[in-house]
């Protein structure tokens, strides 16, 4: 009787409690004042010329966002191209690269996971090329493939498999030992062992991999691009040449946005093959 | 594999309390670091002896607990017999034939329950059953997981991921998923051990009813005086490591189907009692002294 008087005199307080308690409210409205003064700071200070001359208002610079974003597919030349055809460009890249990386990565990881061996013979290649920038691979891929093209696509290739490959070996060779014992005790075969127990027990250690390769084949392609003739990175180096501060504004912003959409999708990825693990 | 203990098992027959499972004179060292390798880095260990000479003949449809203080080897006498760990000395015999390796004719249920967590209850059990028999039929299949999940109690959770299920619930998985494969002997590593008190007393009695039905096997490693004395025909105590070895073996009378309240009213329950919980406080305060004079 006490407990139910008590549990429901809770229910009435948190009622009463004002949606501002919330710790999603809160931190929301932090969010949005936090936006409306620097935005505020930048018109004031733009109009003012606090900064640097040249640099746009905000207004100035979303009414050319806006511009852009409802322009998004126009071809007047590799120079003057619409914002929307740019991304495309550079997400096919990316796409080949990746995804290339991803064929050859995934099943490297799990041959160097599986053999303890291997997984020590093969590590300090990992650990060596991991730290590369990947920029430095440009050179040597423009040398190798004589195409702006294809270089990029390589370097995409050589920058994003290693986290892949990290994580994929470091999972396999990590799986918990009882469900390798519960696989032997009941006489299952290696190949079963590999595809029904040790794969899907490393899959949110693949997928994590995944997410940081497409993190860092995002954060690659526009620098690549720069040198390369199209896409993002080359709007964006276009622009600068331009002195189009507005412009190089906005296509920092659509890149962010993509790969804040990229990385989302990842970690709705790494949620669902966790199945209550936390990694 | 299940086949050969088949044919080996045919000695059974002719006078009947023969053992099922012998375990003669097994040792298992783990040995020490030696090599040049080692010498050269200084960081030599010398063979560690957990289990010495150990020997014990394990009847047909007897339930064995082996209870001991911690670390004395219990959970690896139970891997040699799961044929997860390798035999230093000594053979391990199941009907006659040697155990080399692991094997679906003995069925293992682990502290940490094991479930495959991207599985559900029903393709845990289905994985268990399919790989030991990869003949049978999607239905023939269907069949044995549903009366097993029924056994245990978990019709209607079939569909679940361990992860949405509570720990006494998923330990039930364990269990089906061991005597889903029909095996000969059940082997259960402290089954309840990571389980709390009243969630552990529900889960003794139902592998009480559960044993009742099916009359198999059991080797349960256990600290639990209570939990070895509620389900055990026989009770091996298990002294200290390193080189551990048996004490003694008590035999545990109390009549079947057996309930906690009515094994107290047993005679012999309070001698028995008091003579494990003397052992085992023992041992354990040995552990500890030698553990502060190390």
């Amino acid at each position: 009787m006490a407990l139910s008087n008590a549990t429901t005199g809770l229910r009435r307080d948190s009622k009463q409690i004002s949606i501002f308690h919330n710790e999603n409210v809160r931190a929301l409205i932090v969010f949005l004042s936090s936006l409306g003064l620097f935005l505020l700071f930048w018109e004031v200070g733009a109009r003012a010329e606090w900064f640097t001359r040249g640099v746009p208002t905000a207004s100035a610079t979303f009414k050319e966002l806006w511009w852009w974003v409802t322009n998004p597919f126009f071809d007047n030349g590799p120079n003057d191209l619409g914002i929307g055809w740019n991304l495309l460009i550079s997400l096919r890249r990316v796409a080949i690269g990746y995804i290339l990386a991803s064929l050859v990565a995934i099943p490297i990881g799990i041959l160097i996971g599986i053999s303890p061996v291997a997984y020590k013979a093969f590590n300090p290649y990992m650990q060596l090329l991991k730290p590369v920038s990947p920029l430095a691979w440009l050179p040597l891929g423009l040398y190798l493939l004589r195409d702006s093209e294809k270089t990029g696509i390589f370097v995409i290739f050589i920058s994003s498999m290693w986290p892949t490959l990290i994580n994929t070996a470091f999972g396999v060779a990590s799986v918990d030992k009882d469900y390798l014992d519960v696989a032997n005790t009941l006489g299952a075969s290696r190949l079963r062992t590999i595809f029904k127990v040790i794969i899907p027990a490393a899959l949110p250690n693949i997928v994590s991999g995944l997410r940081i390769s497409m993190g860092i084949a995002w954060l690659v392609i526009v620098a690549a691009e720069m040198l390369l003739g199209t896409g993002l990175g080359y709007f964006i180096w276009n622009e600068w040449n331009n002195l189009s501060i507005p412009n190089i504004l906005v296509a920092i912003f659509i890149i962010g946005t993509v790969g804040l959409l990229l990385d989302s999708l990842f970690a709705a990825l790494e949620k669902f093959v966790a199945f209550g693990r936390n990694s | 594999m299940r086949s050969a203990s088949v044919n080996s098992s045919s000695p059974t027959d002719q006078s009947s309390p023969l053992p099922q499972l012998s375990i003669r004179n097994v040792s298992k060292v783990f040995p020490g670091k030696r090599g040049l390798f080692n010498k050269l880095s200084g960081k030599t260990s010398r063979d560690f002896v957990a289990i010495e000479d150990i020997s014990l003949e394990i009847e047909p449809n007897t339930f064995v607990s082996i209870i001991g203080p911690s670390g004395c080897g219990k959970s690896t006498l139970l891997n040699m017999i799961a044929g997860l760990s390798s035999i230093s000395e000594g053979d391990i015999l199941l009907n006659g034939a040697p155990i080399t390796g692991p094997g679906p004719d003995r069925g293992m249920v682990f502290q940490s329950y094991a479930l495959m967590p991207w599985m559900t209850v029903e393709e845990n059990l289905r994985f268990a059953v399919e790989t030991v028999d990869p003949t049978l039929s999607t239905k023939g299949a269907n069949r044995i997981i549903k009366e097993y999940i029924q056994l245990v109690g978990l019709t209607g959770a079939e569909r679940k991921h361990p992860h949405e299920l509570s720990g006494g619930m998923r330990q039930r998985v364990g269990i089906a998923r061991a005597l889903a494969i029909n095996p000969q002997i059940l082997l259960m590593d402290e089954p309840f051990g990571a389980l709390d008190a009243l969630t552990r007393g529900f889960l003794q009695d139902e592998v009480e009813r559960i044993w009742e039905q099916q009359r198999k096997t059991v080797i349960m490693i256990t600290h639990s005086i209570d939990e070895a004395l509620l389900l055990s025909d026989r009770i091996v105590m298990m002294t200290r490591g390193p080189a551990a070895r048996v004490d003694e073996v008590l035999e545990v009378p109390f009549p079947r189907p057996r309930n906690r309240e009515t094994i107290e009213q047993h005679p012999a329950y309070h001698a028995l009692k008091a003579e494990m919980e003397s052992h085992l406080f023992r041992e354990t305060r040995a552990v500890e002294e030698a553990r502060m004079s190390r």
